[in-house]
């Protein structure tokens, strides 16, 4: 026979039971009816945490294609630009001019026309064809990876880009340019779809430069 | 058919949009004064003015030159007597002559831009243009006096 300590306790639990058993109906029965958080509930989920390893990673194949001719060659050390894929100074010796357009009878669209002229050795072409300006030249010939990396992002040596103007920088009708390419001359390492992609992950995750050794 | 504005005048041709601009001009409209040279852009000798700027027409399809003013050798002076073409008889550049028509345009174009070019402002705006009997001395020297006759003019 039970004693009066042991009824209680089996009292309570069941009691407890009970309970339990209500309020699992009443949050079934809500979940039923379709009842809803309002948005003001919903907890903001905190942005994305800079990932700097996936950032110097992605960065190592921007540079590939940065310094692949495609790109490099109009972005020289000095005020004629580059030809070829051994990248040669051009021929006929053409200066930036202060706009990057050329100078004198020497423009770059003089030569270099909307559209790719056909056969070797003819001039590639785009409507906007140029070097950077005087004033901002964003140099890559000579650069390593992580002066690259840093100059991209300096405003003051960038054309004073914000990351979201270098994240929609990657869309330029001059930076695709580069996988259009005259005939006989490489196209860069990556496809532009994959070289975006990395350009975007190393921009989107803090945007960090590579070691000075790497 | 393509409208042009060639030296000052209205002209429809009826031919592939895609021709070369220099085609245009020799073969349909008789200004054989504009040479033929690479055909790549690499020697000058095509060099007419579009909008003001040195194109070379061998690689201008005339597409590109519709809505723009063209001038060839034969409209850059009503009597040949513009101050290029006068400093160039003077000092007698030519030799075989073939390059130039394209050299005396791309002339202009420096002496617009600047009216008082170094030798080596001279040597940055004319180095696009090959001369085979190697003039360039001459050409140098003409676009100095070129630009003396342009300051007495003014």
């Amino acid at each position: 026979m039970k004693n009066r300590k042991q009824l209680l306790h089996l009292h309570k639990n069941r009691k407890f039971a009970g309970v339990l058993f209500i309020l699992t109906i009443v949050a079934v029965s809500m979940g039923m009816t379709g009842k809803q958080f309002s948005k003001a509930e919903y907890v903001k989920i905190p942005q994305q945490e800079n990932d700097s390893l996936a950032s110097v990673q992605a960065f190592k194949k921007v540079y590939e294609v940065l310094m692949h001719p495609r790109c490099m060659n109009c972005h020289p050390a000095g005020d004629i630009p580059l030809q070829g894929d051994d990248s040669h100074v051009h021929s006929m010796k053409p200066r930036r001019g202060k706009d990057g357009k050329g100078l004198y009878a020497m423009k770059c669209a003089n030569c270099h026309q909307n559209t790719n002229t056909p056969g070797k050795h003819a001039p590639p072409g785009n409507p906007e064809w140029h070097l950077p300006p005087a004033d901002m030249k964003m140099v890559f010939q000579g650069r390593s990876a992580s002066e690259l990396a840093k100059q991209l992002v300096d405003k003051s040596k960038n054309g004073n880009k914000s990351i979201e103007d270098l994240i929609e920088h990657a869309e330029d009708t001059l930076v695709k340019a580069g996988w259009n390419p005259a005939e006989g001359l490489s196209l860069p390492p990556y496809s532009h779809e994959e070289w975006k992609e990395a350009w975007l992950t190393w921009l989107e995750n803090g945007a960090y430069a590579p070691a000075d050794s790497e | 058919m393509v409208s042009l504005n060639v030296n000052n005048k209205l002209i429809e041709v009826d031919v592939d949009p895609n021709t070369p601009l220099l085609w245009v001009l020799r073969d349909h409209l008789d200004l054989v004064g504009t040479k033929y040279g690479c055909g790549v852009a690499q020697c000058g000798a095509c060099v007419v003015h579009l909008d003001g700027e040195a194109a070379r027409s061998c690689v201008t399809k005339v597409k590109r030159a519709e809505g723009k003013k063209i001038v060839t050798i034969e409209g850059l002076a009503e009597n040949n007597d513009h101050p290029i073409q006068q400093a160039w008889m003077e000092v007698d550049v030519p030799q075989c002559g073939y390059c130039h028509s394209g050299q005396i345009m791309s002339a202009a174009v420096l002496l617009r831009e600047n009216p008082n070019p170094s030798d080596e402002d001279i040597d940055i705006s004319m180095s696009g243009n090959i001369c085979r009997c190697g003039t360039y001395s001459r050409i140098r020297k003409a676009i100095h006096l070129a630009a003396e006759i342009n300051k007495s003019n003014s």
